[in-house]
């Protein structure tokens, strides 16, 4: 740890590292370094979320009012659809493997870079080509039939840029994939000597389950779209009922990839946290293993359940059965997680930084939003609720409770590897407890509204639902504070935080032994692994 | 960036690997994880083939049947003699015969020419006999006659999935003109070597996965209920 | 049980047992939150990092608890299945002698027709005490049809029929709202559900405008449009006879055996040609685009009228 010194301390790092090993914008557009590459991401989805985060905004403005207080109902239908395509595609889906799992993926595993360090960085232009798609469609005119696409609306009846914004998140389902293959083969063949499966991070574990969904489901996404976009053109009739078609077959199509891609959502989140609650409580994490295996569970049985989102679209009970059972079943694996993550706890030595205020804020709010899962996944609950504010509610708690807060805390965690700053904890653990109380403002209402019978995507509603509304919008006012105090002073830290030493945490794992920031090349001599992960007890940690 | 000035033997080792047999094996398992993508991609569109076909049996025999199931099958001569030939450069990496390598992979991009050009042909017969959704679809004469007891709704149908599918094939195989002539070009350059070769390989199993494709599309599409 | 403020009313069978699943769910989750809460709140104070220097002793995991919370979780959530799936499995299926209404759902209004002729819109009349069937299609997008107060929610979908049952049990007006987006005025296709007394139902039927029951118009639509010109009554036309083949089973050509109700009717009108009768030659055509669901509605109630007139003796078999 740094002793106090009379000396005033250095303001920018005088060593060679990632960031100042070449200069001017050519350096950063053309780079191959995985950790540039990261920083490409992470300003790219940042600006992405402020756009989904100001559509969200102009949408809780406008329903403080039953009748509408900002827009007309089509101006209304763009702006959740878009909120939804952007913060899914845009946001969610990229935000923790691109930004934090490019970063580290070859630091954990002992590497020099990434498997195809091209491929990574085609994989960000692809991203900011499909980003680039989107955003034009948002702007000739929006696109208004929900992130879901249903056809036969979507298809046939839609007048907005249907195919703009197909062909956007259609590209985009690229970079995923791209990201997904490079992790995989990166894990399987780079690890360092002396790394098994079994002594890897967490981390990486939760990558590469990740990365199996990604690699698996987003082909499928992606010739659901290009059918959209061809039907939506030609009306030749594969989804609209006059012409022989089926729209119910593009629900199948299109939740065949989007429910295993909320695990790609909250897998790298739960990765996160399996780091962090290690390093502050300092212990070993409870049950490792049966993390390990429960990743692995979740993104298997993920494929298997798509069908619960269409219990009340005249499909067979028996169907209806099945998806409901194995629904249930996905859900013992995160139970799991969540258990261990508590018993990590017991008897550790727990300190309070920022980045376990957000871990744990995660466990709190996953374990809320996983609960509210129960009664959709429960057939005779899920017909009253499917359809209502009770499905925004739990996919925002999971989501936003769940993955935002793994990204946040992901972020301040490495922080300090990353750019080699500081932050002051007083203002992130603030932000943290604002972002807390005004995620559960804004959502915890909308539980409420969805049982007493409010539909979701409504941009006008009866009186009776207001009270409840009004304070879910007051709720957004205070989350919205909350996001953009860390904007604040991350950016801030970034020029003036204290310069940060290797590892500023006392965490286990390769990247704290490299500098901050490490250097462009990771390591000088590729490391040799002999310990267990998280060896934080004294028998087993070789010393500070 | 590259160690070649130590190990003679590395030429073509990059700087993220330690050896060229990580290298390799990091190459071959990408595209193979690539080729997993691929498969699920066709497989949302044979899933999506499988149940119209299944619920529209007889407008789906009777689209197949306008196509030319002989023309078809020559075609499919022609692509598995490009995956011959392309089978046979990767050989000629192996063994480090430049001559036979650039032969072998120019060879296989004629073939592959081959087959795009008679695509090209069946394509333009299609407008000739007015059977394209929505751009052209006017079928009269006996090509109505054909079609029309299992509902032309239905037809067009199976002719979209046709070209859906052979169109997405046919532009898998542009793409892989493509890579074949990037190993052209690198191999005219000395850039392969025994130790090596793996563009060539990877490029071949992406060649081969795009000829497994056609075999599941030629009998799918073209021999629909068997003939006469 | 009186509603609480957070809770929709209920106002039909199924509501209490729904609500029962969902205050079980709700302390499950409120029990669960509230455990997982107070230990981590335990945790952290009782373990907070007291000195720089601590080092806390590694603990690998514990087998049995492993098992513990692995196994009681998954009896719970067996428990929550079992319950969800027989609540909505017995909601499936509408008891005997349900009366029955038609819905037809369009951009952005409900379009509800009583088999006796009464033609409402965004309303629907219902008496208490009866379960009520509703047969339901969309003209155009998906849309669905949703009554809190009764818990029952189904979509609607072009092309094809669902349908979903409840019984009032509360006189009363209550919400009808659109569930499933369906373009601009989404949040505008709501309506009500009016539930009467009996009498005071039977009442208001009678003061209709329409002095035509579904049935009469149906017969209007089948002598207009042509039918009995190939489906002669009496079996000897080009096409099968009509009596008394609602409800009852239709061998196919392809050797299947279906049973003749709503969808399969509506898809013999619509493409005759999937699904073609045993013994009859394929000459029917399709009627898509010449007929309105409405209109589709009415005939098939014909038909369905017809379903209990005895069939004509069984003519000789045709060559097909």
């Amino acid at each position: 740890m740094s002793t106090a010194t009379l000396e005033p301390q250095p303001r920018v790092h005088t060593q060679r590292n990632y960031l100042n090993a070449d200069y001017g914008w050519k350096s950063w557009l053309f780079t191959v370094d995985h950790k540039r590459i990261a920083l490409l991401y992470m300003i790219s989805v940042t600006f992405f979320f402020i756009i989904g985060g100001s559509f969200a905004v102009l949408m809780r403005i406008h329903l403080t009012e039953p009748q509408g207080a900002l827009v007309q109902p089509e101006t209304y239908n763009k702006l959740f659809t878009l909120h939804g395509v952007v913060m899914i595609f845009f946001f969610l889906i990229p935000s923790i493997p691109a930004v934090l799992g490019n970063f580290l993926v070859p630091l954990m595993v002992g590497a020099r870079d990434l498997a195809f360090p091209k491929l990574n960085l085609l994989s960000w232009y692809i991203y900011i080509t499909g980003g680039l798609f989107t955003l034009y469609s948002a702007i000739a005119g929006g696109v208004d039939t929900g992130w879901t696409f249903y056809t036969p609306y979507s298809s046939t009846y839609s007048n907005t840029q249907v195919t703009a914004v197909a062909i956007g998140v259609f590209i985009t389902g690229f970079s995923s994939i791209l990201t997904g293959l490079n992790f995989i083969v990166t894990i399987h063949k780079m690890r360092a000597p002396g790394l098994t499966w079994f002594r890897m991070p967490l981390f990486l574990w939760a990558m590469y389950a990740t990365s199996i969904i990604m690699v698996l489901g987003t082909p499928v996404l992606a010739i659901t779209l290009f059918l959209l976009a061809l039907e939506h053109l030609f009306h030749v009739g594969i989804f609209s009922p006059a012409l022989g078609g089926d729209p119910l077959l593009f629900q199948h199509l299109f939740w065949f990839y989007s429910h295993p891609a909320v695990y790609i959502m909250i897998l790298p989140a739960m990765g996160v946290v399996s780091e962090i609650i290690p390093c502050f409580a300092r212990k070993r994490i409870f049950g490792y293993k049966v993390i390990c295996f429960s990743s692995v569970a979740i993104a298997v049985l993920g494929f298997l359940v798509w069908g619960h989102h269409m219990f009340v679209t005249g499909q067979s009970i028996y169907a209806g059965l099945i998806f409901s059972l194995l629904s249930f079943l996905v859900a013992i694996p995160s139970a799991i997680k969540v258990f261990n993550w508590t018993a990590t706890l017991y008897k550790g030595s727990i300190s309070y930084e920022a980045p376990m205020l957000y871990a744990l804020g995660f466990i709190g709010l996953f374990t809320m939003g996983g609960l509210t899962g129960l009664f959709l996944a429960s057939l005779a609950t899920d017909v009253h609720l499917n359809g209502t504010y009770f499905i925004v509610a739990h996919f925002h708690y999971i989501m936003v409770g769940g993955a935002v807060m793994g990204y946040l805390g992901g972020i301040h965690f490495w922080w300090p590897k990353i750019t080699g700053r500081m932050y002051p904890n007083a203002w992130a653990a603030l932000a943290a407890a604002i972002v807390f109380v005004g995620f559960n403002l804004t959502f915890f209402p909308q539980f409420i509204l969805g049982y007493l019978g409010m539909p979701r995507r409504y941009a006008f509603y009866p009186a009776e639902f207001q009270v409840l509304n009004v304070m879910s919008s007051a709720g957004a006012t205070v989350l919205g504070v909350g996001y953009l105090i860390p904007l604040i002073y991350l950016m801030w830290s970034m020029r003036y935080g204290p310069l940060a030493e290797p590892n500023p945490w006392g965490a286990t794992g390769l990247e704290w032994t490299t500098s901050s920031p490490p250097p462009t090349e990771n390591f000088a001599e590729i490391p040799v692994v002999t310990q267990e992960a998280y060896a934080y007890a004294p028998e087993e940690a070789a010393g500070d | 960036m590259t160690d070649s000035e130590a190990h003679a033997q590395d030429a073509g080792l990059v700087h993220q690997f330690e050896n060229l047999e990580q290298q390799q094996e990091a190459d071959f398992l990408g595209i193979w994880v690539f080729l997993v993508t691929e498969i699920m991609f066709f497989g949302g569109l044979f899933a999506s083939y499988a149940i119209y076909r299944w619920l529209y049996f007889a407008a789906f025999e009777a689209g197949s049947h306008i196509l030319n199931a002989e023309i078809g099958a020559a075609n499919t001569m022609v692509l598995l003699g490009s995956s011959l030939t392309m089978a046979l450069s990767v050989r000629s990496a192996q063994t480090g015969n430049r001559r036979a390598l650039v032969f072998f992979l120019i060879a296989t991009m004629i073939l592959g020419a081959i087959f795009l050009g008679v695509k090209a042909y069946e394509y333009d017969q299609k407008f000739v006999e007015h059977v394209v959704p929505s751009l052209d679809w006017a079928p009269e004469g006996e090509v109505l006659a054909r079609l029309a007891p299992g509902g032309l709704g239905h037809a067009q149908l199976y002719f979209f999935f046709y070209f859906a599918m052979t169109g997405v094939h046919a532009l898998h195989m542009i793409i892989g003109e493509g890579l074949l002539l990037w190993l052209v070009l690198r191999a005219r350059k000395d850039a392969f070597t025994t130790h090596y070769f793996a563009p060539v390989e990877v490029v071949g199993l992406y060649w081969h996965f795009v000829d497994i494709v056609w075999i599941f599309l030629f009998p799918l599409l073209y021999l629909i209920g068997g003939r006469y | 049980m009186q509603s609480l403020p957070f809770q929709p009313e209920q106002a039909s069978t199924i509501a209490k047992s729904v609500d029962q699943l969902y205050f079980f769910l709700t302390a499950v989750t409120l029990f669960f939150t509230a455990l997982i809460f107070s230990i981590i709140f335990y945790f952290m104070i009782r373990y907070r990092r007291r000195s720089p220097d601590e080092r806390p002793k590694a603990i690998e995991g514990s087998f049995p608890l492993e098992v513990l919370w692995t196994v009681i979780p998954t009896l719970i959530v067996a428990v929550i299945f079992v319950w969800g799936s027989t609540l909505y499995f017995r909601n499936s299926e509408p008891p005997r002698g349900s009366m029955e209404i038609f819905v037809t759902g369009k951009q952005w209004m409900w379009k509800v027709e009583h088999p006796e002729g009464q033609r409402e819109i965004n309303e629907m009349h219902v008496p208490l005490g009866r379960p009520v069937k509703l047969t339901m299609t969309s003209e155009d997008v998906i849309h669905d049809f949703f009554v809190p107060a009764f818990r029952v929610k189904k979509d609607v979908l072009p092309g094809r029929y669902t349908s979903l049952w409840f019984q009032a049990t509360k006189v009363g007006t209550f919400h009808l709202f659109c569930a499933q987006y369906c373009g601009a005025f989404h949040a505008g296709m709501i309506g009500s559900i009016v539930v009467q007394e009996p009498d005071e139902y039977e009442r208001w039927l009678a003061g209709g405008t329409t002095g035509e029951s579904m049935e009469q118009a149906g017969e209007k639509v089948f002598q207009q449009t042509g039918c009995p010109s190939c489906h002669m009554a009496d079996g000897t036309g080009l096409g099968p006879s009509l009596l008394g083949v609602y409800g009852h089973p239709v061998k196919l050509t392809s050797g299947e055996t279906v049973t003749a109700d709503d969808a399969y009717l509506r898809e013999c009108i619509l493409q005759p040609a999937l699904r073609r009768v045993f013994g009859y030659k394929p000459l029917m055509t399709s009627f898509q685009g010449q007929l309105t669901e409405e209109q589709l509605n009415n005939v098939i109630a014909y038909i369905r009228a017809l379903g209990n007139t005895p069939p004509p003796p069984p003519k000789q078999e045709v060559k097909p």
